[in-house]
């Protein structure tokens, strides 16, 4: 290793739409310019996103400085503290050779098991991941009988991460059972859920490990083929899965005797075109095979009937990289975190209003108020948050008073929510949940595959009636249409998608119906974010003058009376779009 | 743009698609627009004939997809994320404000095929929210006077895709 400085620079999807790229390049040019010797080097997503960009500076005695927030524009200041004075920039400092220096709940209360390379690798490198103990768990099984394999995955009690929570054992078994001369294995990568990253990361920040739990799988049920769907929207995943790929082949862990001599596998990598309802693993299948991702009724199951007819075992990105884990740790080991009903660990990703979103790891069974207020720092601006909005378009919301819920499988259910695939978006006072559930009614109406027609016009008057109330038309009889609605969506819908979209009606129904009351009853939302129903007004004696409101506006609805001076909206001109609002340091833009 | 049904060119985007993708429609379908930028009427009728599909089966899967267009598309793509996270952080206002700068409607293309203005289902960068994609490359914490910004910056994007 070089015996100067070194500098990677978080470069997940996350951090290069934060500045990434930019920063790595000031980096170079700035240690140019002040004649530092540094090697600039990438990885995955760090997890901190809140903190973006994220650049870890090494020294030459292998210390390691995490630093938080800095753009390209920092740079120079960095190099010039922290380089050539030798003074670390503490205000900027997040983590001094892994110790937390600041934010230090979100990296204490955490388990990062499955994260650990994540952030900590090169992910286009197999050799740093072999470093990091990969591959180990592979040749450790490729040693031994693959039904020790499946003995082992099953008494970890691993539940597949997609969401479902079907234990991986009973799958790879009924792929291996059923009679035929080939089988298939396949990694979903859609990850559809608006407000889910999970997947994408472990793509983007540790590929191998993902690659590693496939090749264990195509052992267990004796595939000689593997395809990794990811979907369209993560070109980035897909390019570091593929760079994944291509070393393995070249390396021999993929090709002829990949399952052992003579028992080839190698692995395809297919991109998705757009289409949510393709996470669901028959439509899956068919947008493999070319065709319309449209569900199909099952059984037979595709581990029965799958892929070209195979028997085929599709599990997700999460519990691949699970499997990679317990093959190189062992199911006691993995039952050391989580719940006798949940072992293991679940990533999460957190977004929304919440304080430090990113990506988390933490034992199932971990309540809802440890991510989000202890680890995640509760509400942005010190807000308070009102509600989670858990499981994407197949959950729920939840409101402040279930926060003490765990996340698990089992909990989460009798809530009216879902754990499925870990996205948390968090919410505060400025959101309403009538628009939330108008927002996940109208992306499921989007989404539908349009086979069943109570999915297909159920989740179109769903929205049409969701749409009324945000626009102030609404009555109070269309409360119990949109509950005798999503009732009917849930019974008749054929796939998974249909049958849990009324959830966002039905759980913000449950929670929140005194939103919709509002709306319905008194023409106003309380959260100022319906804009038909919406005015807003600056409090003259909060409002510094600062004029950021004025900048922002695009109505030109703000008369501008000189810096220094309470700002006004004309509320004539005013459209309500509440940006004035999200941009006030000092919480001046009000509703009427 | 390769438009006629004679244009040599555009017949070996689809042999060499179909030769590197046998057997993958969709990813043949996706070699085609990232040639071409949209798919093309006659590359969908040789695509056809070289597959056994008839045109209204490659009709039915392309207007399955959202990134499949039929019709010629801006030299810029841009893309705002419609996630849960940019919906509740203002991706309504980074969407008016583009639709506004760019006069023409998400969906749309600007008259002298400059830009088209796309939302996409979520990008997975949500702690980022809102985020806007401009020829490939990712803005976060954009408010809609940023993501007009951004569209004087195309320039520098290639290199800025790692």
């Amino acid at each position: 290793m070089s015996g100067g400085w070194r500098a990677t620079v978080g470069a997940g999807s996350c951090g290069l739409a934060a500045g990434a790229a930019a920063t790595r390049r000031a980096l170079q040019k700035s240690a140019q310019g002040l004649g530092i010797d540094l090697q600039v080097a990438t990885t995955g997503c760090i997890g901190l996103c809140a903190r973006e960009v994220l650049v870890e500076l090494r020294d030459p005695d292998q210390t390691t400085w995490l630093y938080g927030e800095i753009a390209a524009e920092r740079v120079p200041e960095l190099l010039q503290r922290h380089v050539q004075k030798g003074e670390p920039w503490i205000e900027r400092l997040l983590l001094r050779d892994g110790i937390p220096v600041h934010d230090n709940d979100f990296w204490d209360l955490q388990t990062r098991r499955i994260l650990a390379r994540c952030g900590a690798i090169d992910p286009e490198s197999l050799e740093h991941y072999k470093q990091h103990g990969g591959y180990a768990g592979l040749q450790k099984a490729l040693a031994r009988p693959p039904e020790e394999l499946v003995a082992a995955v099953a008494l970890a009690g691993l539940r597949g991460r997609g969401g479902a929570g079907y234990p991986t054992a009973n799958k790879w078994r009924a792929c291996r059972e059923t009679a035929s001369d080939l089988r298939y294995v396949v990694c979903n990568a859609d990850e559809g859920d608006p407000g889910a990253f999970m997947d994408r990361n472990l793509l983007e920040g540790d590929p191998h490990a993902v690659l590693e739990g496939l090749i264990l799988a195509a052992y267990a049920v004796g595939a000689e083929l593997g395809l990794v769907y990811v979907r369209d929207e993560y070109p980035l995943a897909a390019k570091r899965m593929q760079c994944a790929i291509d070393a393995a082949r070249q390396a021999g862990i993929l090709g002829e005797h990949a399952r052992g001599p003579g028992q080839g596998f190698d692995v395809e990598l297919r991109r998705g075109a757009g289409a949510f309802v393709c996470g669901e693993e028959t439509a899956l299948i068919a947008a493999i095979e070319g065709e319309r991702g449209i569900p199909q009724r099952r059984p037979p199951f595709p581990t029965e009937r799958g892929l070209w007819e195979k028997p085929t075992s599709i599990n997700n990105v999460e519990t691949y990289a699970n499997v990679s884990w317990i093959a190189a740790h062992g199911a006691a080991a993995f039952r050391s975190q989580g719940t006798a009903a949940s072992p293991g660990t679940k990533i999460f990703s957190l977004a929304g209003d919440v304080a430090r979103g990113g990506l988390v790891e933490v034992g199932m069974g971990t309540s809802i108020a440890q991510v989000l207020q202890d680890i995640g720092g509760g509400g942005r601006g010190g807000r308070k948050l009102k509600a989670v909005q858990i499981g994407g378009p197949s959950g729920g919301c939840l409101p402040a008073s279930r926060f003490g819920t765990p996340i698990d499988f089992e909990a989460l259910p009798g809530e009216g929510a879902i754990m499925g695939s870990g996205g948390l978006v968090a919410l505060d006072d400025t959101a309403c949940m009538v628009d939330v559930a108008r927002y996940f009614v109208g992306f499921l109406r989007d989404e539908s595959c349009g086979r069943c027609s109570a999915c297909r016009v159920g989740t179109l008057r769903m929205y049409e009636i969701l749409t009324r109330i945000c626009s102030g038309g609404g009555v109070l009889s269309d409360l119990d249409e949109l509950q005798r609605l999503a009732q009917s969506v849930g019974d008749l819908s054929a796939c998974g998608l249909g049958r849990s979209a009324p959830n966002p009606v039905l759980s913000t129904l449950r929670w929140f119906r005194d939103e919709y009351l509002a709306h319905i009853l008194e023409h106003r939302c309380p959260a100022g974010r319906c804009r038909t129903l919406t005015q807003f007004v600056i409090d003259p004696y909060l409002c510094d003058g600062c004029q950021r409101c004025y900048r922002q506006c695009g109505y030109g609805a703000i008369a501008l009376l000189g810096r220094g001076v309470a700002m006004q909206i004309a509320g004539d001109v005013c459209g309500s779009c509440g940006g004035c609002r999200d941009v006030c340091g000092f919480g001046a833009v009000r509703v009427v | 743009m390769a438009d006629s049904t004679a244009d040599p060119q555009l017949a070996s985007v689809v042999r060499e698609a179909l030769r590197q993708r046998p057997g993958d429609v969709v990813g043949v379908l996706q070699a085609i627009q990232a040639a071409c930028g949209y798919l093309p009427k006659p590359a969908l009728a040789l695509l056809a004939a070289e597959t056994g599909r008839s045109l209204a089966q490659l009709y039915g899967v392309i207007s399955f997809y959202a990134t499949f267009s039929l019709e010629r598309r801006g030299r810029v793509v841009i893309r705002v994320c419609q996630g849960t996270a940019c919906h509740v952080r203002g991706a309504a206002r980074v969407t008016e404000a583009l639709a506004q700068h760019l006069h023409i409607e998400p969906g749309d293309t600007t008259e002298d095929f400059e830009f088209t203005l796309e939302t996409v289902a979520c990008l997975g960068c949500c702690s980022l929210a809102p985020v806007v994609t401009v020829a490939g490359h990712t803005h976060g914490r954009v408010d809609g006077p940023h993501a007009v910004a951004a569209l004087a910056q195309v320039t520098d994007f290639a290199e800025d895709l790692l």
